[in-house]
């Protein structure tokens, strides 16, 4: 165990750098300096020198970058320009509404995805398996601000039932109900664009779990079909669907960076997108590092978790 | 005893025989035709406002779908923006199959640090949510069709390279390869004559998801206004009218014609795809019901 964490750490290590250095690149190497946006009334050599140097530009590349991993390291992502606060100050007020939005809707989607998974996997060329396939093609097909336009379009304008912004009316006490009249639509929405993707993952499992010798022995024992299917074959698929679903963690936050910058959502994603539409490069570069880094780090903590619970991972070729 | 008089032999001949991708195929040929033929044919201007029409005119024989708020042939937007969108989803999965293949191929080929590092820079890239970084490269390089088509493209290579990557470990080591090792042939050969056509066929089914997703991404990206911006057009960029609550319910002649373009060429995309899958990927036929 001790050498499968340690080769798996191997190579966490320059991805972590990668990921870290794909970000401070990015910003830093983008046409157009900070000091050209912010400078734009000191336009005398003297005052963007002075401006250069209050931010720290005037050092060399590779000297800022160790210094804004250094912070990095102890938390710190520097200070936004337009909010002239700590970034990981921002980053930690968003995070709550964001993990609120897409764990409401993931789990909404795994509540449904489950089910109809295995009745399409159960009974083929059934309603239910139609079912599936639609769910997929509009979770690849259709991208989610148009899902978001929709549902605008029916339960805020025409039906009159939910809001359309933020996740409380303004001006108004934050009650429960309010919060979770605001969550509904954009939680739809995450919720719709994940949903056809599990669906299919449920579906495929359990198809596979179907074929193997245990579920001939269960029917063998003269269990009921539904007990084979959900006692066994779902059980036995279990292990796959949650591979996906954590496996889809990044396409998952991307798709709320869409749906939180439509509805107004106070999370990490309008936050980025604020960021960048003021070129508030601390605020762009804390968010998108954190976000990878966050995935990397799920990736990793899976890859642990499946070593400890398979040896065959851990001996494997890797 | 009833036998097949009908044997498939290529892929195009197993392709044609399925009606769903045949059907996606003439679909999108046609909207590839329409987009670039119509506007010369029919003399639209996208760009010109008819200020007789006057501003969110609605459908008339002189303007088919209404015009914009700025009085422009919301019918000529329409088309040219396909050719924006269409263009940039090929192009942009173009780039991405470029890439990717021989990045995949010398990953699984040469493995070592060629493999550690290709693989590592794909964990790279794909630990963003790919939204988050199309988005930063866009708005920092400045939005233009050109660098959309090249962020999509170079950062669209993971998936790709990882399926080539894959199959690549599986085959390097098959006697055949050996055998022609063994014969004395150059790795570059090998790579070409040997590896390659055996690991290829899957690509072919991706390269259309690949296109969609860069359309998908694409439209999301002017929707949000940091993609293709006015005067030109993209189908993202014309659904952006409908951020307006007015224009959404009250005009939606505005906003849905691109908004089933891009969902009808997406999902022909996808069956095409598919089409490709059962075409050439004899192992993985479709579960037995």
């Amino acid at each position: 165990m001790g050498r499968y964490i340690r080769r798996r750490l191997i190579t966490a290590i320059p991805v972590f750098f990668g990921i870290t250095l794909l970000v401070f690149l990015m910003v830093n190497l983008a046409p157009g300096t900070i000091v050209d946006l912010m400078g734009e009334g000191a336009s005398s050599g003297a005052d963007r020198a002075a401006l250069e140097q209050a931010l720290g530009l005037d050092r060399p590349l590779p000297v800022r970058y160790a210094g804004w991993l250094a912070g990095l390291l102890r938390g710190e992502l520097g200070q936004s320009f337009f909010y002239d606060r700590p970034v990981s100050r921002l980053i930690a007020q968003r995070v709550g509404p964001s993990l609120l939005l897409t764990g409401s809707g993931v789990a909404l989607a795994v509540v449904l995805a489950l089910p109809l998974g295995i009745l399409a996997a159960w009974k083929p060329r059934s309603l239910w398996e139609r079912l599936a396939s639609l769910l997929s093609l509009v979770s690849f097909g259709v991208p989610g601000f148009l899902l978001c336009l929709g549902g605008i379009a029916l339960f805020s304008v025409t039906l009159g039932w939910l809001p359309t912004h933020g996740m409380y009316t303004f001006g108004t006490f934050t009650s429960l109900a309010d919060l979770l009249r605001h969550l509904l639509l954009p939680a739809g929405v995450v919720c719709l664009s994940s949903l056809g993707e599990l669906v299919k993952q449920t579906r495929a499992a359990c198809l596979e779990a179907l074929g193997q010798d245990y579920i001939l022995t269960a029917r063998a024992k003269g269990l009921s079909e539904g007990a084979v299917m959900v006692r066994h074959a779902f059980r036995g698929s279990l292990v796959p669907v949650l591979t996906t679903i954590l496996s889809h963690i990044p396409h998952i936050l991307g798709g709320s960076v869409v749906v939180e910058q439509i509805f107004g959502w106070p999370g990490m994603g309008s936050l980025l997108f604020s960021g960048i539409s003021q070129r508030d490069y601390p605020v762009v570069m804390g968010v998108s590092v954190v976000t990878a880094l966050t995935v990397l780090l799920t990736n990793l903590l899976l890859d642990l978790v499946y070593g400890l619970a398979d040896p065959r991972v851990r001996y494997g070729k890797g | 005893m009833e036998v097949h008089a009908y044997l498939p032999r290529s892929p195009w001949v197993r392709f044609r025989a399925s009606r769903r991708a045949m059907l996606c195929l003439a679909v999108l040929g046609l909207e590839l035709l329409a987009v670039f033929l119509l506007p010369p044919l029919l003399g639209l201007e996208p760009n010109v406002s008819d200020l007789e029409a006057g501003f969110w005119a609605s459908p008339s024989p002189a303007h088919w779908l209404g015009t914009d708020g700025e009085g422009r042939d919301l019918l000529a937007r329409l088309l040219c923006g396909g050719q924006v969108s269409l263009l940039i989803g090929l192009s942009a999965a173009a780039i991405s199959t470029a890439l990717g293949v021989p990045l995949g191929l010398l990953a699984g080929y040469r493995r070592g640090l060629w493999e550690f590092w290709i693989m590592r820079l794909a964990d790279i890239v794909q630990s963003f949510p790919s939204i988050v970084l199309v988005l930063c490269l866009v708005a920092l390089t400045g939005p233009s069709a050109g660098n959309i088509v090249l962020v999509l493209g170079l950062l669209g290579w993971t998936g790709i390279a990882r399926l080539v990557y894959g199959n690549t470990l599986t085959v390097r080591d098959q006697e055949y390869i050996v055998a022609v090792r063994a014969l004395g042939a150059g790795r570059g050969l090998i790579l070409r004559r040997n590896v390659l056509p055996n690991v290829i066929s899957p690509v072919w089914c991706s390269i259309p998801l690949r296109a969609g997703r860069a359309i998908l991404s694409e439209s999301s990206l002017s929707f949000l206004g940091v993609g293709i911006r006015t005067p030109q057009a993209s189908w993202g960029s014309l659904i952006q009218a409908a951020a307006d609550l007015t224009v959404l319910t009250g005009r939606p002649w505005a906003w849905l014609p691109p908004a089933l373009c891009i969902v009808l060429t997406v999902f022909c995309l996808a069956g095409i795809g598919d089409g490709l899958r059962d075409a050439l990927d004899t192992r993985s036929r479709r579960l037995p019901a």
